[in-house]
């Protein structure tokens, strides 16, 4: 089982994923690893559509995705992010 | 035969307009994510697909994993391509996108 802690650093570290502006990783399954819930804020995303975001964090968390039970993620832009806080 | 082979997984979703692996029947889904991908579907009015239960069949379980390149159930397969899980159909629901994805395939919502 993985922890908040351990999946923030792997998307934080990761190439594909670039430089992360903002990141929100809640364990969703009171602290035992198995349901999270994500909000990830990346330019890598630019000009991606979502399938394409979407495997690319998966990609990041392959080793993890195969015990983690349930994985929900937003994968947006800089500045749809902006306009996110912003509505 | 191999369930979870390339094949076998080619016959189920090529040439077919809608399918959906999913954990449980549309009827009785037995997972929330599951479940929703099945009510989004029920909202734009789309009752005739086809569903495989995984739970039934653990070598299809994971040769869809492999086959989609996409580690999580549900996964949704319009026209023989994958689009999604229930992350992405519920974004496409929200953004229209699910709306012009069907009418490619001759489904009205």
């Amino acid at each position: 089982m993985s922890s908040t802690e351990h999946i923030e650093e792997k998307l934080r570290s990761s190439q594909e994923l670039g430089d992360i502006t903002h990141l929100e990783v809640v364990d969703m399954s009171d602290g035992c690893g198995a349901k999270f819930q994500t909000v990830i804020v990346s330019s890598k995303f630019e000009g991606l559509p979502l399938l394409q975001r979407h495997r690319l964090v998966n990609k990041v968390l392959e080793e993890e995705l195969k015990v983690i039970h349930a994985f929900q993620m937003k994968t947006l832009t800089p500045e749809q992010w902006e306009k996110t806080k912003a509505s | 035969e191999n369930t979870g082979s390339k094949e076998y997984i080619d016959g189920l979703v090529k040439d077919k307009k809608l399918v959906v692996f999913m954990k449980g029947t549309p009827a009785a889904p037995k997972c929330g994510f599951s479940n929703a991908v099945v009510q989004i579907l029920d909202f734009h009015g789309v009752k005739q697909y086809d569903s495989f239960n995984v739970l039934e069949d653990e070598d299809l379980r994971q040769g869809i994993k492999e086959y989609s390149n996409w580690p999580t159930i549900p996964q949704v397969f319009i026209d023989g391509e994958f689009v999604g899980g229930c992350d992405l159909m519920l974004e496409m629901h929200k953004n229209g996108e699910l709306v012009d994805e069907l009418q490619k395939v001759g489904i009205k919502s």
